[in-house]
């Protein structure tokens, strides 16, 4: 049977450790032809529905503002308590200042009224079913499954950056999850060599192969992992969770360890009550936004040069409600919007058709309709970033992915 | 690295034989295990993992009497160390009015007092008064959290104030047992709370319960439910009673992740699952659906009837139609999950008539805990046709539980549940004889769980060479059957707990109501192996917060430390690296050999439970 430790053993480079060359360099850097690095897909999930509408803003809608009197962000006036323009009909939330050059360099899209076409309004299945790209239904990740087969494959290829394997990277492919790159290891010297030789000797084919699968990704991290990380281009990750976890992915991508893809999310968007402070541009969603904003033009910064490979894309279960409530909040609604940043990014642009927020044009008459399957924009960069044209496989019952053409790059023959 | 790990663990024991035609080789099952290891196989089952002394327990009482015995828990005495630390664990022991009242979540507070505030402004003067747009945070909080009316270099010496901030645990121990308990409640409010966190270790249960009510009331049921759990795997003599609370539970999974299910879980776990775990599995589901915990948890409580079309607004436009009506979220889970399984014969047809006669199964108001409560008058009294069988209209509640009955007898129930036990006790893959076997008795005995269990003990393949260490521990597993083997004092659990979340099972905080894998080769991942082995070298050292290993007492020998831990031999390539470890280095050339130094206390224990050994049962 071929499995990968077949592979491994037959191919003789199972003898990292033992004073040879390490197995994940021949296969990390030997086997690659020079200058043909991966293409790399982040995926940031915005845990608890964010209020899409006073994140990329409608200020050239009226019923925006009818519909919003205490939350709406102000029309663009050139001061920071409003709406920074777009396009003259979109404009970002001030706190999202950080992001507008890159989106002005071409750099960053946003596709709007996007999201899952089910109709639950249940967190809890909502943040399933897109993990999953199966809307109405539980199944394993599809960032795992838009994983292609490889010869050579990294113990790192694909990492969550979590204490448990994330949902969307669960499947048959090669998957890790590291909580935080420095902490990746055995910390006891001693016990790291010991234990290192009995997951390689041992006769237990299960505890053999996740042994070495752990230590060889330990070794292909080990060399950075003692360094000091200084992010480049004085970009400053703030300290909040997001911009941790992307300075890690940052460390995995500088460490040319064959990272493709990377999962991280960030909890706190279910603003029921006091989304907005004592003006709309202040408050809970303001200080998410500012996390969001200031860690993603931190990771561009510090990926410089090396962001012609990566593309982030963001996500969030479903929209809010297009009225507000009566507690300064926003309750569940249906479609939102999604953040697309980098190289490959035909940016500079806010994708998708607008359905509009009067009465008759809402999702059951409260929430901003959808006209862009959120499999559409993943499918997308699945084909065109990643190269995996079996967008059925990734997305099973999903048969035509409808695409925006916010990717640069071509649809490869399935 | 998934697809390569489920192939070697499906193959594992059995792979070592002559491959055999197509399909799965359960001939290893047929094979009956040797008696001594047949007593090691059932502590390693049956209960979180041998302690000192239980092999010759097991071996006095007799392997049939000991198992009776754990299949009758009722009859057996609790150990006295459990007792005393359950007790200072107040919340579990709440009735849910008490819990929502000790415990509620400041968002559901500043509800209460608005609708009371409300009611107060309509009884005086007919009119509602204007309500605050902003309303402030509850008076409770502020109750909870006063500000510090004394700094705590008031109250304390400097140098004590010193101890309490970086003492060692034994200066910290002696300082608080000193300090008189009417200066306490001062104390603890004066302290900073990542202080108040690292003096846990170093508390009384009393005074740890202090700290913890001053930091955070709102973790307070968390931490209750996960201490007692882990308490419980290491320190009942009920132990197979303890495995099944944690298989039930799993199967029928509620989250303290989703919303008011917060509040909900203590109750549900101590009134609907645990006294039924070898009871009726009619009862058990009986208990289940009839809990505000599951009735939130799978949305049950907004599965009404479908009120009529809207009417076209003011334009006459017709907006498009709300969607308050049936939720088919307990429907699908029921049969999905809970009973007939996903392949268990039922259609998208079933659901929908199964949800429909799950309306009206609400609660009242569930983020004051409220009770399960059924309304008829959002009943949907037509008829339902389910799985073949009608109900007929003009029903109420009972429509529903005619839908239990209908699945608490079905053949596909009794082959599924049995199924995900022997997968929990027997194999992750487990012969389909001894399901069969669990299936018959599942039906015959009218769904009783410790006639099933009888049927699974009693069978050739439970105590087959198949079935021996062929399991992966789940990281619960794991970690409780290190503390249990090392003989360790656990007098504060919350570390332990939080190491399970590290090894990426959260306890109580599955938000999927899959549960759990039975499977456990799913357990085996990167993160997760690395960090069992860094809490192995930690607890084999002694340098686990809140808990105590008396590292004396482990050999000075790899071969009798291991036998010491793992109840059998060791593998011979776990003793080598070992072995090789303790090996002085070579000595260069005109060196002299180096003297061999004895190894640290406790790092053969450490090398040992980290060991691929330990990780199996």
């Amino acid at each position: 049977m071929p499995t990968r430790r077949v592979f491994l053993k037959s191919s003789g480079l199972a003898m990292f450790g033992m004073g040879a060359v390490p197995g994940w360099l021949s296969r990390a850097l030997g086997g690659e032809a020079p200058g043909r690095r991966k293409k790399i897909l982040v995926a940031i999930f915005q845990r608890g529905a964010m209020d899409g509408l006073n994140v990329v803003v409608p200020h050239g809608e009226q019923a925006y503002y009818d519909l919003r009197p205490n939350l709406a962000i102000p029309r663009p006036d050139g001061t920071e308590t409003s709406a920074i323009d777009l396009d003259g009909f979109f404009g970002l939330h001030p706190s999202l200042k950080p992001l507008k050059a890159i989106y002005d360099d071409g750099h960053m899209a946003m596709i709007h009224a996007t999201g899952s076409p089910d109709p639950t309004r249940s967190h809890f299945d909502a943040q399933d079913h897109m993990e999953s790209g199966t809307p109405g239904q539980s199944s394993d990740g599809w960032l795992n499954r838009a994983l292609m087969p490889e010869k050579k494959i990294s113990p790192v290829r694909a990492v969550s950056l979590s204490a448990d394997l994330a949902r969307t990277l669960r499947g048959p492919n090669e998957s890790i999850n590291i909580a935080n790159v420095s902490g990746f290891k055995v910390n006891d010297a001693k016990g790291a060599a010991t234990f290192q030789k009995m997951y390689d000797k041992t006769k237990d084919p299960v505890m053999n192969s996740a042994g070495r699968d752990a230590f060889e990704a330990v070794k292909m991290m080990e060399a950075f992992q003692k360094e000091r990380y200084t992010p480049a281009n004085g970009a400053r990750y703030p300290s909040g969770k997001l911009g941790q976890n992307l300075l890690q992915i940052a460390r995995l991508i500088k460490g040319n360890v064959g990272l493709e893809v990377a999962f991280t999310d960030l909890n706190g968007w279910d603003h029921h009550v006091n989304e907005v402070g004592a003006r709309p541009h202040l408050g809970q969603l303001a200080n998410m936004l500012t996390e969001f904003g200031q860690s993603l033009a931190a990771f561009y910064a510090d990926l410089g040069d090396r962001m012609a490979d990566v593309t982030v894309v963001s996500m969030s279960e479903f929209g809010r409600t297009a009225k507000e409530n009566g507690a300064r909040g926003t309750d569940h609604g249906h479609a939102n919007v999604m953040f697309a940043l980098g190289g490959n990014i035909k940016g500079g642009k806010v994708y998708g058709d607008w359905p509009g927020l009067e009465r008759e044009q809402l999702y059951e008459g409260r929430d901003l309709d959808l006209t862009t399957d959120f499999r559409d924009v993943l499918g997308e960069l699945v084909t065109r970033q990643l190269g995996n044209s079996q967008v059925a496989h990734v997305f099973p019952g999903y048969e035509q992915p409808k695409f925006r053409d916010f990717v640069r790059g071509v649809n490869r023959a399935a | 690295m998934r697809k390569t790990l489920a192939l070697l663990g499906a193959l594992y024991w059995t792979a070592v034989l002559p491959a055999r035609n197509s399909g799965p080789d359960y001939s290893a099952y047929e094979r009956s295990l040797p008696k001594d290891q047949q007593m090691l196989h059932a502590l390693d089952r049956l209960t979180y993992g041998p302690r000192l002394g239980d092999l010759e327990a097991v071996k006095k009482m007799g392997l049939k009497k000991w198992i009776d015995a754990q299949l009758h828990p009722e009859a057996l005495p609790e150990n006295g160390e459990l007792e005393a630390r359950l007790a200072p664990l107040k919340s579990l022991s709440m009735s849910q009015d008490e819990i929502a009242k000790n415990y509620a979540n400041p968002v559901a507070q500043v509800a209460a007092a608005l609708a009371a505030q409300l009611q107060q402004a309509q009884k005086g003067n007919g009119a509602a008064a204007a309500l605050p747009v902003n309303p402030p945070l509850p008076a409770t909080k502020a109750v909870r959290n006063p500000v510090p009316l004394k700094n705590l270099t008031d109250l304390l010496p400097p140098d004590q104030v010193r101890v309490l901030r970086n003492g060692t645990l034994e200066q910290r121990r002696s300082l608080l047992a000193k300090i008189p308990a009417d200066q306490m409640d001062d104390i603890v409010t004066a302290l900073p709370s990542n202080v108040r966190n690292q003096l846990m270790a170093a508390a009384s249960p009393e005074l740890q319960r202090k700290l913890q009510l001053a930091s955070n009331p709102q973790q307070v049921m968390a931490s209750d439910l996960s201490s007692a759990k882990l308490y419980r795997a290491i320190y009942s003599t009920h132990q197979l009673e303890e495995q099944l609370t944690d298989f039930w539970f799993n199967h029928f999974n509620v989250s303290l992740e989703k919303g008011a299910d917060r509040m909900l879980v203590t109750t549900y776990e101590r009134d609907a699952i645990r006294p039924n775990v070898l009871g009726k599995f009619r009862d058990l589901l009986e208990a289940t659906a009839n809990s505000p915990a599951m009735m939130f948890y799978l949305d049950n409580w907004q599965n009404v009837t479908p009120p009529p079309p809207a009417r076209a607004n003011a334009k006459g436009k017709q907006a498009k139609q709300a969607t308050r009506g049936i939720n088919e979220n307990y429907a699908r889970e029921l049969m999905e999950l809970h009973t007939l399984g996903v392949d268990g014969g039922y259609t998208q047809h079933d659901i929908i008539e199964v949800a429909r006669c799950f309306t009206g199964w609400s609660i009242n108001n569930p983020n004051q805990g409220g009770p399960f409560v059924y309304n008829d008058n959002t009943h949907d009294k037509g008829e339902k046709v389910v799985l073949g069988v009608t109900i007929p209209a003009g029903g109420g509640k009972e429509d529903g539980e005619k839908v239990l009955d209908i699945l608490a007898t079905h053949p596909s129930t009794a082959h599924f549940i049995s199924k995900e036990l022997a997968q929990r006790f027997v194999a992750d893959d487990p012969p389909p004889a001894v399901v069969n076997a669990m299936a018959k008795t599942f039906t015959d005995s009218g769904g009783d769980i410790r006639a099933v269990m009888q049927t699974m003990l009693d069978s050739k393949e439970f105590f087959s060479v198949g079935a021996f260490h062929s399991k992966v521990k789940t990281p619960f597993e794991m970690i409780v059957s290190a503390v249990r083997a090392t003989n360790a004092t656990v007098d504060y659990a919350m570390p332990l707990a939080n190491q399970i979340s590290t090894l990426g099972q959260p306890l109580y905080r599955k938000l999927e109501p899959t549960g759990y894998s039975n499977a456990n080769i799913e357990w085996v991942n990167s993160a997760s192996l690395l960090a069992r082995m860094n809490f192995a070298m930690q607890l084999g050292q002694n340098k686990v917060e809140g808990v105590t290993v008396d590292t004396k007492k482990f050999s000075s020998t790899p071969q009798t430390t291991a036998k010491q831990l793992l109840f059998a031999n060791a593998s011979s390539q776990t003793l080598d690296a070992i072995a090789k470890s303790l090996a002085p280095p070579k000595p260069k050339k005109n060196e002299k050999p180096v003297k061999p130094t004895p190894p640290a206390p406790g790092l053969i224990a450490g090398l040992v439970l980290g060991s691929p050994d330990f990780q199996r049962r």
